[in-house]
């Protein structure tokens, strides 16, 4: 088990970039701490055997046939804004 | 029509509601069928669970005004089976938590031990059944989130075989992991109310038994089976094996109630002997590796766009985003979305998630190779008993590993049944046992023998 030393802060900003996660300087601050604590907790996964896990899958199908679904007003309910009957987001760049 | 009570808090709960505890986040009628096995019953349902036309946040800033337009398939079959819903239930911020304090509507505070929590995350489904405000409610379970509450208040709570019952219209943590199940306040209850709610389900393929040509059934495990008629079947010649890793590390007072729920299994005709399961060693590493990384997947939808709390239209998409998703999430959902996001980004990913995953199947080869011995495996439910309000939230690693006794079993897909086994000088404490896949009849009449 590695020294449970800090998370850089500037990786704890590039993994909240990456998860689309605006984080304050405080939370910065506090969770470069506690990463480094939990992940080298993690580091015990070193020891653990290689595992045969191969996992027996099956396709579930169902006929490809039209039925009701959502109405377009039910899926628009709990948008913050629509337009003409669609969600209405953000602008792309 | 729901009023706020108290105003601002943002529970929608009448001010003629008995709430001591502050267990329901909204209180909203809806009968069920004129008849049925659970007619007159009243239940609770866990707020991450979707309720059509009810409110449902799942204990988040996040989702404080979403209002699904379909019932979760628990919900309809409870409705077709005649229980009344009575509302829904106070819950760590999306599943995420051991006390019920992530929510970001407040804490709940135990009945059965007032001044500490009632665990979690289901902790509003437990305090509610405790406290006798229903006869029984819906949790869901993603590394012990039915049975540690059931264990904090001193109820029943069951964690059912992966597959046993519908996730449809559970809003998804970590999809691999969890089930819905019941708590109550004996057996026999827990048992009629998963009577209820298992079954197949043609919107949640895990369900679909029928299609599993790998293993000898015909239909549903559910089925031809009665959990109710389980209860009071007595147990003579019944093998318990105790797992010896998830009893050392215990509270001494958890420690002696247990042994003293041993003692009363051996009365009543059991056998015990220990076992030993090396690799929970590592269960709770994997368990918060797999779950996290799951959720950084799952929590990806929320980005106020379709539902949820709108980050406004004034930068690009990413932007706007990460503005809702600052503001709509608490601390501990955060911190679980970036290590997720950290333990399957470029570099990480084999030496976090595919050991995560090696781990996972040791556990599962260890587990069967203990039932050649065992018909079920026993432990402490929760190896401390209830924290008071407010104790760990500053250490999340703390209360991680709280969950070492649980987490194992949903690594594992098996059932589990929390029963409680009498009080410590803290609150009380719960004997857990585990079965093999689709066992929960004999737990049901295993956990029945120590009422």
């Amino acid at each position: 088990m590695s020294d449970s030393e800090s998370v850089d802060p500037e990786e704890v900003r590039h993994v909240a970039g990456l998860a689309r996660v605006d984080l304050d300087e405080a939370e910065v601050e506090r969770f470069a701490d506690q990463f480094g604590d939990i992940l080298s907790y993690f580091d015990a996964l070193d020891e653990v055997p290689e595992t045969d896990r191969e996992a027996d899958l099956a396709n579930v199908f169902r006929a490809d046939e039209v039925r009701e679904g959502l109405t377009q007003a039910e899926a628009l309910r709990n948008a913050s804004d629509s337009e003409d009957g669609r969600f209405k987001g953000p602008r792309v760049g | 029509m729901a009023a706020e009570n108290p105003p601002g808090d943002g529970r929608l709960v009448p001010d003629d509601f008995d709430d001591d505890h502050a267990a329901f986040l909204t209180v909203q009628r809806v009968a069920g069928a004129d008849d049925g096995p659970l007619d007159g019953a009243t239940v609770a349902v866990k707020d991450n669970i979707s309720t059509a036309d009810i409110r449902t946040t799942c204990g988040s800033a996040m989702l404080a005004d979403y209002v699904p337009p379909y019932d979760a398939t628990v919900v309809e079959r409870l409705k077709t089976a005649g229980a009344t819903v009575v509302g829904k239930t106070n819950m760590d911020e999306f599943g995420m938590g051991t006390t019920t304090e992530t929510s970001a509507f407040g804490p709940t505070d135990n009945p059965t031990a007032p001044g500490r929590v009632p665990g979690g995350s289901s902790g509003g489904s437990a305090a509610a059944v405790a406290a006798g405000q229903v006869d029984y409610a819906l949790g869901s379970d993603t590394g012990g989130s039915i049975r540690c509450p059931a264990a904090f208040c001193g109820v029943v709570g069951i964690k059912p075989t992966y597959g046993l019952v519908s996730r449809y219209g559970l809003v998804a943590y970590a999809n691999s992991l969890e089930q819905i199940g019941p708590i109550a306040r004996d057996v026999a209850g827990a048992a009629a109310l998963l009577d209820a709610i298992a079954g197949p389900d043609e919107h949640d393929a895990t369900t679909r038994h029928d299609t599993r040509e790998d293993l000898d059934v015909d239909g549903h495990p559910a089925d031809a089976t009665s959990y109710a008629d389980a209860a009071g079947g007595g147990i003579d010649g019944l093998s318990v094996g105790v797992v010896t890793d998830l009893v050392e590390g215990a509270d001494e007072a958890v420690v002696e109630r247990f042994e003293a729920a041993l003692d009363d299994l051996r009365a009543a005709g059991a056998t015990v002997h220990e076992v030993s399961l090396p690799s929970v060693e590592t269960a709770v590493q994997a368990y918060y590796v797999i779950a996290m990384s799951e959720a950084s997947s799952n929590l990806a939808r929320f980005d106020g766009v379709r539902y949820g709390q709108s980050g406004g239209y004034d930068g690009d998409w990413n932007e706007s985003f990460a503005t809702a998703r600052e503001a709509g999430f608490g601390e501990e959902v955060k911190r679980r979305v970036l290590l997720g996001t950290y333990a399957l980004s470029a570099g990480y990913h084999d030496k976090y998630y595919r050991q995560a995953q090696d781990a996972r199947a040791w556990l599962k080869q260890d587990f069967d190779e203990a039932f050649e011995t065992a018909d079920v495996l026993a432990s402490p439910t929760m190896p401390v008993p209830p924290f008071e309000l407010g104790e760990s939230l500053d250490d999340p690693l703390r209360m991680y590993l709280a969950d070492a006794n649980t987490v194992p079993v949903n690594l594992a897909n098996l059932p589990a049944i929390s029963v409680p086994a009498g009080e410590t000088d803290r609150g009380p404490a719960a004997l857990q046992l585990i079965g093999p896949a689709f066992g929960e009849e004999r737990l049901v009449r295993a956990g029945s023998a120590l009422e």
